[in-house]
């Protein structure tokens, strides 16, 4: 607890990113061609859709550790299967709330629509996120104590 | 009051959504009073779209419409032009500071000082 | 144990300029079931591609990864290598170190270290994958087409032209549909009938096209490449084998007050009648609901009238199977009915017209033999006004929010026919917006005007009502900011077009997707315009959206060619990432085919042993691998966590969120 001041300066957060195959993975690519830097620490994880990602990934990584999970999908209209993100949205509207009560702060959980088009987008999207989280400091609530003690 | 303020007074007293008029005119196509009035259904309308609304303040128009409701009934975009001319004769009767009326207050004034068409509007509003 | 082969790629200097690309793979080397791991310039070249099959036999790998671009780019080329190598293709990951990595951050240490995580949740995921294959199903050379207008006829020749098999199910006695009734066509002005009726011939004609008129398709199931369609064939009480189409039933027929549709009501016709003269097939139907021999039992003269013996009133619908590999919709519109509009007067007065019952009044084969008479007295009508945008672009509940499209330039036609065959007609167009994009199109409209002398009125219509026998046509001229009142003799309602009611049904028995509309949506409103999202239905003609004719043949064309590529192919390889359920811990709930796009899901009974002999029947979800496109939207819905992804299961992605927070 001594260390807050220097741990809060060298706080980099850990971001896991979902990204559906389909739009968002594509604007991180291109983004990426593009060359529209955002911070390292934001990793990504390749989904069929958005509506693959179950509530269970985002608390396991809340668990294991992470400061901040985004989850990227096509525009509402645009999912390649015709309806996912819809599913997605009502999913996450339920669980960011569910997690706010529970003391995760809303900020470190967030739905982003990001079109393949769009790494410009992706980029910023990215980099206000991890601001945002890094504001926020590190996440503890969720985090399992194992997953820390391993270190 | 500012202008802007004003506008946005009339956007929010009239309760329509002026941007979706698409200008087809079936409102004063429909109008009855139409002939008697300096400033037409339609232009209502556009005049409040683009924030013209020192002419619409000062126009006759809102004295001649009968708060038929037809070019209401009639609007394909759902717009109510005759929402707009109510609020905008809404607006005059308060800039002319008879704002809030008791009801026991009404019998004696009623035929000199508040036009028929607000009671009429007000019927037809409350109404519904 | 799984033994995993890592291969980082510099991708020349594209990674290698920002990622230790060295330091990436000494590190993965010691990673716990990475037996090997090499960096290599290209790996996507032929060399590359050469170490990385070398690798797999030689260290014996049952899962490799390669560090490189996008998967994107290159994961079929990775996955095709491991295949040649004898390994299974769906054992490959790759982690994106390039477009995710080394082109977006710039410190050196900041990228390794990144590239080492993104690889190893690459190898955590590697090693939860399993050997998938992908299934195959085979494809049925036939066709269906639904709808017999000229979308349908355009398909289905144009897939029968490629050699196969087309059936066209139209619910109609006649294919031909909404053209057939037209007058002339726009922008060129031909006869409809003239273009029409040859394809319609030819479509009777050809060897590979069987036309099922008067039929409704019923029940549909199966899937792409392999459906089975059971269609009803309705009772026409004529025998149509032997009916020559003689017409002497027309003539002989007593009830003949039935009002005729292909004339838009606007004439009357027998019980017993051949829809128009050029209908294809040429055979009589009887409308049950008018023929006193089927109401009372009574009369039978056609019968006794009928040279070859054709007419059978004791005939009963009927019910065929078939078999197709793809299907067609092209179920076209109809005009909207017009009871929210009383302002116009449509339903008070005889001369209040639709524009399609103008275009029977003018047309020759028409109740008028092709003289414009107005409806009421039968007289020539010397003022016409015409309305546009009669339910049109109306979000106010009372008609359709969209542009109806045609309607623009049918008036324009119809007002520049008026004018040419009767100069002494005025003819007045009320418009909101003139929309004539197309090739010929504007310059169309601007004849009207310009060459015509038809007056375009800026201005919508508040009311139509009668005066003295005058039709009062009040609007307003927004251009002149004036209400003005035109006495018209006739009044023509450019009415709104909406997609034929019976698409609903027909929606629901395919599986595909319909907007608020009743528009069936496409698969992507841009690149897969006549694709419905339901693998195997193909789009024609309004069905997807207003449209006009050429753009209906074209899309017919399109939706043929689609067809076709479907056709060709004997096999149909299924992607093999798709949802997979655990039969014991299916409830059998029914969530997961509520939630699926495609209708992949359907629940079977099956038999459960429970153990000491003794065994329970208990409904479960089964997925069929052929449709399901493997969107994962059941996996997370699924309350029992029955449900899984195979190549994206729940375990695989649990443990890339590890391997990613542990760091």
């Amino acid at each position: 607890m001594q260390d807050v001041k220097t741990e809060k300066k060298e706080f980099t957060p850990n971001i896991v990113a979902f990204c559906c195959n389909w739009c968002s993975y594509a604007g991180a690519d291109l983004a990426g061609s593009s060359r529209l830097s955002y911070p390292a620490n934001v990793k990504i994880i390749r989904v069929p859709c958005s509506c693959r990602v179950n509530p269970m990934f985002v608390l396991k990584a809340f668990q294991q550790g992470a400061d901040g999970v985004i989850l990227c999908g096509c525009h509402p209209g645009d999912c390649h299967y015709v309806t996912g993100n819809y599913y997605t949205r009502r999913r996450m509207a339920l669980l960011y709330s569910f997690l706010n009560y529970m003391g995760i702060e809303k900020a470190r959980t967030r739905l982003e629509w990001v079109s393949a088009a769009e790494g410009q987008r992706f980029s910023a999207v990215m980099n206000d996120f991890v601001k945002t989280v890094t504001e926020l400091g590190e996440n503890k609530r969720l985090t399992d104590l194992r997953v820390k003690e391993g270190e | 009051m500012t202008k802007e303020e004003r506008i946005e007074n009339l956007n929010r007293l009239s309760g329509t959504d002026v941007r979706k008029c698409m200008k087809c005119g079936k409102c004063s196509g429909r109008c009855p009073a139409f002939k008697d009035m300096d400033i037409k259904p339609h232009q209502f309308v556009s005049m409040l779209c683009q924030g013209k609304i020192d002419e619409l303040l000062e126009c006759k128009a809102i004295w001649n419409c009968l708060s038929c409701m037809a070019c209401v009934e009639r609007c394909p975009r759902g717009v109510a032009p005759a929402a707009v001319v109510e609020a905008v004769r809404d607006t005059v009767v308060r800039m002319q500071g008879k704002n809030g009326i008791k009801a026991e207050e009404i019998p004696p004034i009623v035929d000199e000082l508040i036009p028929q068409q607000l009671l009429v509007s007000a019927y037809r509003k409350y109404n519904k | 144990m799984q033994r995993i082969g890592v291969f980082i790629c510099w991708c020349g200097s594209n990674i290698a300029a920002t990622v230790d690309v060295v330091k990436v793979a000494e590190t993965i080397k010691n990673e716990p079931g990475v037996v090997f791991a090499a960096n290599y310039q290209y790996m996507c070249s032929e060399n590359g591609q050469q170490l990385i099959k070398q690798a797999i036999k030689e260290h014996n790998l049952t899962g490799i990864v390669v560090g490189a671009c996008s998967p994107r780019m290159h994961e079929a080329t990775f996955r095709k290598a491991a295949e040649e190598a004898g390994m299974n293709p769906y054992m490959v990951e790759i982690a994106n170190i390039r477009e995710h990595c080394s082109w977006i951050h710039k410190d050196m240490e900041e990228t390794t270290e990144k590239a080492v995580v993104l690889v190893r949740t690459a190898i955590a995921k590697v090693k939860l994958n399993a050997p998938l294959m992908a299934g195959e199903s085979p494809v049925i050379k036939r066709a269906l087409v639904i709808g017999g207008g000229i979308a349908g006829i355009q398909a289905a020749l144009d897939i029968a032209d490629a050699g196969f098999e087309v059936d066209i199910v139209e619910k109609n006695a006649t294919i031909g549909g909404r053209m057939a009734q037209l007058d002339k066509t726009f922008p060129t002005l031909d006869c409809s009938a003239c273009i029409l009726t040859p394809k319609m011939v030819d479509c009777a004609q050809h060897e590979k096209i069987d036309i099922l008129s008067y039929s409704e398709v019923e029940e549909v199931k199966g899937f792409v490449g392999n459906f089975n369609v059971k269609i009803r064939r309705k009772a026409r009480y004529v025998d149509e084998s032997k009916c020559t189409g003689c017409k002497i039933c027309m003539e002989k027929c007593p009830a003949k007050k039935g009002a005729n549709e292909f004339n838009m009501g606007l004439d009357n016709r027998p019980a017993i009648h051949i829809p128009f003269a050029q209908a294809i097939p040429n055979v009589a139907v009887i409308d049950p609901e008018q023929c006193i021999k089927l109401k009372t039992g009574k009369c039978g003269i056609c019968q006794k009238f009928c040279g070859v013996g054709a007419i059978d009133y004791e005939q009963k619908d009927t019910f065929v199977e078939r078999q197709y590999g793809a299907i067609v919709v092209a179920t076209g519109f109809k005009p909207i009915a017009l009871d929210n509009f009383n302002e116009y007067g449509y339903a008070d007065n005889k001369d209040v017209i639709t524009s399609l019952e103008l275009e029977r009044l003018m047309n020759a084969a028409g109740p008028t033999g092709g003289v414009l008479l107005r409806p009421s007295d039968k007289q020539h009508p010397k003022v016409i006004t015409f309305i546009q945008c009669v339910g049109s672009r109306d979000s106010s509940g009372c008609g359709k929010p969209y542009c109806s499209k045609i309607c623009c330039m049918y008036t324009a036609k119809h007002a520049m026919l008026i004018r040419e065959k009767y100069p002494d007609t005025e003819v007045h167009v009320f418009y909101i917006d003139v929309r004539t994009p197309g090739k010929n199109y504007d310059e169309f409209h601007r004849r009207a005007v310009e060459q015509y002398g038809v007056d375009y009125i800026k201005g919508m219509v508040g009311k139509v009502y009668n005066e003295n026998g005058k039709l009062m046509v009040q609007g307003s001229n927004l251009i002149d900011n004036e209400q003005i009142t035109i006495e018209s003799d006739l009044v023509v309602l450019a009415t709104a077009i909406e997609p034929e009611p019976s698409v609903r049904k027909i929606a629901t028995l395919l599986t595909a997707s319909i907007d608020t509309n009743n528009f069936l949506t496409e698969s992507h409103a841009k690149l897969r315009p006549v694709e419905s999202p339901t693998a195997g239905v193909y789009l024609a003609g309004v069905c997807q959206g207003p449209k006009d004719i050429p753009e209906t043949v074209s899309q017919a064309s399109a939706c043929a060619a689609k067809v076709i590529g479907l056709l060709v192919k004997d096999k149909l390889k299924t992607n093999p990432c798709v949802a997979q359920p655990d039969e014991n811990m299916c409830n059998g709930c029914g969530q997961c085919a509520n939630v699926c796009p495609y209708g992949a899901i359907t629940y079977v009974d099956k038999e459960f042993r429970l153990g000491g002999g003794k065994t329970e029947i208990r409904r479960v979800a089964t997925v069929n691998p052929a449709v399901c496109q493997g969107c994962g939207a059941c996996t997370v819905t699924c309350p029992s966590g029955a449900m899984d992804l195979k190549g994206f299961s729940s375990k695989q992605i649990m443990s890339e969120v590890e391997a990613i927070c542990k760091m």
